[in-house]
């Protein structure tokens, strides 16, 4: 257990105490009990709300642990969603396995990822640059698209449909001993809900890796960090490659769940989303990230229903008065006040009690 | 014949939409090192005033200037408000342009619907070769070309120009030496704004208005400033070129998505060939 926790806390992540996990552990039992509470309408919208999530923690990976600013995650989105769409209209009926036209969209947006990756960082593409070639990306991905809506652009039995989408797409679905496992409802927000928890815990242990560490070094000084040996280009890349795949997995995950991918989904304000999530919450923390995601996904809903220009208008403006004001991200922000309000209250104690103990858990 | 002259009147016309889309974009990022994400914004800015004092009954052309006046105010109102604040740290200035630019389109949408009144294209078209060609693109040529030369003439021979060229090269030289750094960097976002503006002004004619008119230009402006670099002048007409024969070419041949495509694989491969684009290949040529 104490190496298990020594994996996945470390100096990259907020959140290391006694007190972080059992908090994270009382709302994993909340997020378990909950569908056998709320109705089957606001479990799915849960679902929903996470299936971004992932294409979050992936750009918060690219943009605040590796310093590389990607517009473009949605063109990884919308690969693997019609990637998933073509696979599983062509095959899922006959070998009950759409979880393997899943992995397989998964393959197909990362190879695009290395592609692009490979060209963009490699080409020693750097800064401002790399979110104007990653939006180009998305925004020729969903022309592109657009434009297939004739009968011959088809790939096998799946027709792209162009501006209106591809449609009937079927669900995610494994083998079971009477027939078929679907993966809808509750079964689907268990599914998204292990590989959260999966993709949380994952990309700590990256992230307080050596691996993470060095990410971070280039983050802050590419230049100290070539000097000091490493390889800096094949890092960002593989930092790249990993969060442009994890925005694959929302794409592939979120076209089962509505068994519907339409362009719209890879060109502008779709693109921005992904942004204004990561920074508002705090792009340089995976935790901030989940939990800002969350809020302004939920936040955003509510508001839509009023009125989709305001809503968009009030989200704008969001993200303009954090990054004029709390740059790091609110919940980076909060953290941070919280951390020095321990630290400053554990001084307090220490200087009229004993001794401090030296390598206390961090809160 | 017919052939050869079609295809050098399309690169013809792609290269004035490449050069007037991005002169704006170029122009910022090469003075401030800032990419404007608000820039489609700015070309519907310059459309919908153009659109709006034809349809009351001015010239065309007092419309367009209008519009490139209205954005350039525009732009330099946003430049002193918010933009300034992120001269030090350009990646965070994309994100806050690009919140503008959500309000922007949004806040015109809610304004004006997503439909407009069009302006027809003017000046009919030419037969020639046993073809016919728009006069109204071939002005557009033309203007292209007359842009590039006054912004020599504005950044070669006017006292602004030196100051902002000073000021390009090291601004806290330029600042000790007594030049309105501050004032440079606010004229200049205006000028990148007010030629945006006029972009939008000059294409309203030939496209359907909408708020999201500026879509059209965005992917274009932003592959020729990454293919040019830091240089409007030295830069940009080359990679318009370049970019523009490529388009050309892959469109004669496969279609306009794939010209546009072309256009995202030329840039990926020029960067990889050429750092710093065609500015800093020019420049070394030079050297």
């Amino acid at each position: 257990m104490k190496e298990l926790l020594s994996l996945v806390n470390g100096p990259q992540t907020f959140g290391a105490g006694r007190t972080f996990w059992s908090i994270a552990g009382l709302l994993l039992l909340a997020a378990l009990v909950f569908p056998f509470f709320a109705s089957n309408y606001t479990v799915g919208n849960v679902a929903y709300f996470a299936v971004w999530i992932f294409m979050a923690l992936g750009l918060s990976l690219i943009w605040g642990y590796g310093g590389m600013l990607s517009f473009g995650q949605t063109a990884f989105f919308g690969l693997a969603g019609y990637g998933y769409g073509v696979i599983a209209i062509n095959f899922g009926q006959q070998s009950n396995l759409t979880l393997v036209a899943l992995l397989l969209a998964l393959v197909v947006a990362g190879l695009l990822a290395l592609l692009i990756g490979y060209f963009m960082i490699y080409g020693r593409i750097t800064g401002v640059f790399v979110g104007i070639v990653t939006l180009s990306l998305t925004l020729t991905l969903a022309t592109f698209v657009n434009q297939t809506a004739g009968a011959e652009w088809r790939i096998g039995r799946a027709r792209l449909n162009g501006y209106n989408g591809m449609t009937r797409i079927p669900p995610l679905s494994i083998p079971w001993v009477d027939g078929k496992l679907y993966f809808e409802g509750t079964a689907f927000y268990f599914l998204v809900l292990a590989l959260l928890v999966l993709t949380y815990l994952g990309l700590r242990i990256l992230v307080n890796s050596r691996f993470g560490n060095v990410l971070v070094a280039i983050r802050e000084n590419p230049d100290r960090a070539e000097l000091l040996g490493y390889d800096i280009r094949r890092y960002q890349l593989i930092a790249f490659v990993i969060g442009s795949t994890l925005a694959g997995l929302s794409g592939a995950l979120y076209t089962a769940w509505g068994q519907f991918i339409a362009p719209a989904s890879m060109a502008l304000p779709a693109a921005a989303m992904p942004i204004i999530w990561v920074a508002v919450g705090g792009r340089k923390d995976l935790t901030a990230t989940l939990i800002g995601t969350f809020l302004v996904l939920w936040l955003f809903q509510s508001l839509i229903v009023v009125s989709q220009q305001y809503a968009l208008i009030f989200i704008g403006a969001l993200l303009l008065v954090t990054i004029l004001f709390t740059p790091g991200g609110y919940l980076v922000w909060l953290f941070e006040h919280w951390q020095r309000l321990v630290e400053r209250r554990r001084e307090r104690t220490a200087v009229t009690t004993a001794p401090a103990p030296v390598g206390s858990a961090a809160e | 014949m017919l052939q050869t002259i079609s295809y050098l009147y399309q690169v013809a016309d792609v290269f004035a939409f490449l050069v007037l889309a991005a002169a704006g974009l170029a122009i910022i990022f090469g003075m401030m090192g800032i990419i404007n994400m608000a820039h489609g914004e700015f070309i519907a800015v310059g459309a919908y005033v153009t659109t709006y004092s034809y349809q009351a009954g001015a010239p065309l052309i007092v419309g367009m200037l209008l519009g490139a006046v209205v954005a350039g105010l525009f732009g330099v109102v946003i430049e002193r408000t918010i933009v300034r604040r992120f001269y030090h740290r350009p990646i965070d200035s994309l994100v806050a342009t690009w919140g503008i630019s959500l309000m922007m389109t949004q806040g015109a949408l809610l304004l004006f619907g997503s439909g407009a009144p069009g302006v027809g294209t003017p000046f009919g078209s030419v037969a020639f070769a046993g073809g016919s060609f728009s006069v109204y693109r071939l002005v557009l040529v033309v203007v292209a070309v007359l842009m590039l030369a006054g912004l020599y003439l504005v950044f070669m021979k006017t006292r602004f120009g030196v100051h902002a060229r000073a000021t390009m090269q090291n601004a806290a030289m330029a600042r000790s030496l007594g030049v309105p750094v501050d004032r440079i960097y606010a004229a200049t976002f205006g000028l990148g704004a007010a030629l945006a503006g006029l972009a939008g002004g000059l294409y309203a004619p030939t496209m359907t208005l909408s708020p999201m008119i500026g879509s059209s230009f965005v992917i274009e402006a932003f592959v020729t400033v990454v293919a040019g670099g830091a240089d409007v002048l030295v830069g940009t007409p080359p990679a318009a070129i370049a970019l523009a024969v490529i388009k050309a070419t892959a469109t004669a041949f496969w279609g306009q998505v794939y010209g546009v495509m072309g256009l995202l694989v030329a840039v990926c491969l020029v960067v990889r060939i050429l750092p710093e684009g065609f500015t800093g290949w020019m420049t070394r040529r030079r050297a």
